[in-house]
């Protein structure tokens, strides 16, 4: 915006005027928008068969709005697909992952930006390193490891691999703001006798705020996504997740196309829910998480 | 501050989960490639042997080819990427709304992309042959079961999920270029096309390379989506590095075997990353803007 302003006070920008531009820029939206139709058509295109039957899903024309909505789909596989349980465990590991991840990497990215100590060069080393590690050079020990501690089946074997596999991106997220808080702040606290673990909850917490949502957020969009972990370590039907779930659902149903528009919605709703809400803090932190690397 | 006590409670728990659930596993993994193990008997050290099987490998080599393929069109799509942010970031009005856009299927699960793709490919229901008909092609490609075109109709989905998280990367970097360089080559008399190829491209370079290590990265291990539309078939016609893995250890049970490929995908990941990084080091890389 500032450019286009500036632009206009240049002598160049005046004697070019808006008009000369104006056909190109008509170009420029329509390539825009070609590219904004194809990434939203797919999905436009699921919702509108989840509210057909096959009938329709079959004979009308694909965009074709559907004469009687078929709201029932939703509830159909709400009530006879287990997809209540699987959407509660989303909640339940989601949730947890997301809470423990966030706390412990603000933890450790306080202690390695605001505290002195020999090691904390190679701790964080040893954070970042994990950004390269591919999940699948590691699932074949996990599993087996889950299944020789009993953990194997239980939510919190992928809460504490969620954990461990976003504690990187996580912490290099909350980096970048952290040493941009002032020391001062924590010189006068200290002063005034406060502890460190009171300084911790009570001053950086409430600072780092709004970057600790933009990374919980982060995380959650990467937890409640997740496949191949809860696909190998999950295995009964009541501990089994959205992802998993909606893929053994759907196998069943396979031919009810109606059904599984139903429950492929569902199971994006809570994502583009939080995403038209904070969207904003979304972009951020997938642009930060990626371009400091 | 350099309290031992609080330093040490403050990083220990994180680093024990890293060091448990990372770390550890990556040396078992280099372990469990030199045995002969089912995943539950009794291990049985074989050397090399699992190496040496792996260059003999004829799925493998296929799987690995078909990554590279995946790597190749991934870096390729980032020119178009990259021509989109050029476009969003010349201080077109709604930019924030597009962006916004194109990277909604990136925050979707893979498994419901995978499973809304199936059906836009279904031979006669889906939406891409309804289409196809309707223009009079009579007999439309068959996308997922035909073996010389399945590996390219697995791609575009992948293409279409990550545009978004590319597209806003760059518009993030294009953003950060000062307004006054672009001012100063109009005056000069620069067109939008020399100031996008002689000045912003350079001073995005940094953002570029990442890019392209992030996409060359994440195609050699990319999973989800084939294993959900495909499951590597039709007869290995879309296997990827990482499907063919998983296969080995969790259907046929050839955990050492499979440990193996896991080991070979991390040293291949980090040689890769290390080579890219290292040929993409430039001047470039000290501008400061």
């Amino acid at each position: 915006m500032s450019s286009s302003t500036a632009t206009a006070t240049t002598s160049e920008g005046l004697k070019l005027g808006p008009f000369r531009f104006k056909p190109l820029n008509l170009l420029l939206y329509i390539a825009l928008s070609l590219v904004a139709v194809i990434q939203i058509l797919p999905l436009v295109w699921l919702f509108l068969f989840s509210l057909k039957d096959n009938q329709e899903v079959f004979n009308l024309p694909p965009l074709a709005l559907p004469g009687d909505p078929q709201w029932g789909n939703y509830a159909r596989v709400w009530t006879e697909g287990n997809i209540g349980l699987y959407f509660f465990n989303s909640v339940l590991v989601t949730g947890s992952a997301v809470i423990l991840t966030v706390l412990l990497a603000s933890f450790v990215t306080f202690a390695i930006t605001r505290m002195k100590w020999k090691l904390n060069k190679l701790v964080l080393g040893l954070f970042m390193v994990g950004l390269m590690i591919p999940v699948h050079s590691t699932i074949i020990p996990l599993f087996s490891f889950f299944s020789s501690v009993g953990l194997m089946d239980t939510h919190l074997s992928i809460i504490l691999t969620y954990t461990a596999f976003n504690l990187p991106l996580t912490m290099m997220i909350l980096l970048g703001f952290y040493y941009t808080i002032p020391r001062e702040l924590e010189e006068a606290a200290i002063m005034d006798g406060c502890s460190v673990h009171r300084m911790f909850f009570r001053i950086i917490l409430p600072i780092t705020a709004p970057v600790v949502a933009t990374t919980a957020i982060i995380n959650m969009i990467y937890n409640w996504n997740e496949f191949i972990f809860v696909n190998t370590f999950l295995s009964s039907d009541r501990n089994k997740t959205l992802t998993v779930g909606i893929q053994n659902f759907i196998g069943q149903y396979s031919t009810d196309w109606g059904a599984i528009g139903a429950t492929l919605v569902i199971s994006m709703l809570p994502i583009l829910i939080a995403f038209l809400l904070l969207s904003n803090r979304i972009v951020e932190g997938m642009t930060a998480g990626s371009v400091k690397g | 501050m350099s309290d031992k006590r609080v330093i040490a409670l403050y990083t220990l728990p994180a680093l024990l989960i890293l060091l448990v659930l990372i770390y550890v596993p990556i040396v078992l993994t280099a372990y469990y490639g030199l045995m002969d193990w089912d995943g539950i008997g009794a291990m049985t050290f074989v050397g090399l042997e699992n190496y040496t099987a792996l260059l003999s490998d004829g799925m493998f080599w296929r799987s690995a080819y078909h990554s590279l393929l995946l790597a190749l069109f991934s870096v390729g799509s980032l020119v178009l990427y990259l021509a989109i942010s050029l476009i969003l970031a010349s201080n077109v009005k709604g930019a924030n709304l597009f962006r916004k856009i194109y990277l909604i299927p990136m925050l979707l699960s893979s498994v419901a992309i995978a499973q809304l793709w199936l059906r836009i490919y279904h031979p006669t229901n889906g939406v891409m042959n309804r289409f196809l008909t309707s223009v009079g092609i009579e007999n439309p490609p068959l996308w997922l079961s035909d073996t010389s075109i399945v590996l390219f109709a697995i791609f575009i989905p992948i293409i279409w999920q990550y545009a978004g998280f590319y597209i806003i990367i760059y518009y993030a970097a294009l953003k950060n270029i000062p307004a006054e360089l672009e001012e100063a080559a109009k005056i000069d008399g620069a067109t939008p096309f020399q100031i996008a190829y002689k000045i912003k491209l350079p001073l995005i370079a940094g953002v570029m390379k990442v890019t392209v290590v992030l996409a060359v990265i994440g195609s050699l291990k990319y999973f989800d989506l084939i294993y959900v539309m495909t499951d590597g078939g039709p007869s290995g016609a879309s296997e990827v590095m990482a499907s063919y893995m998983y296969k080995l250890a969790f259907r046929t049970n050839d955990f050492g075997y499979g440990s193996a490929v896991g080991f070979f995908l991390l040293v291949l990941i980090l040689i890769v990353t290390y080579l890219i990084r290292r040929a993409t080091a430039s001047k470039e890389d000290q501008v400061q803007y």
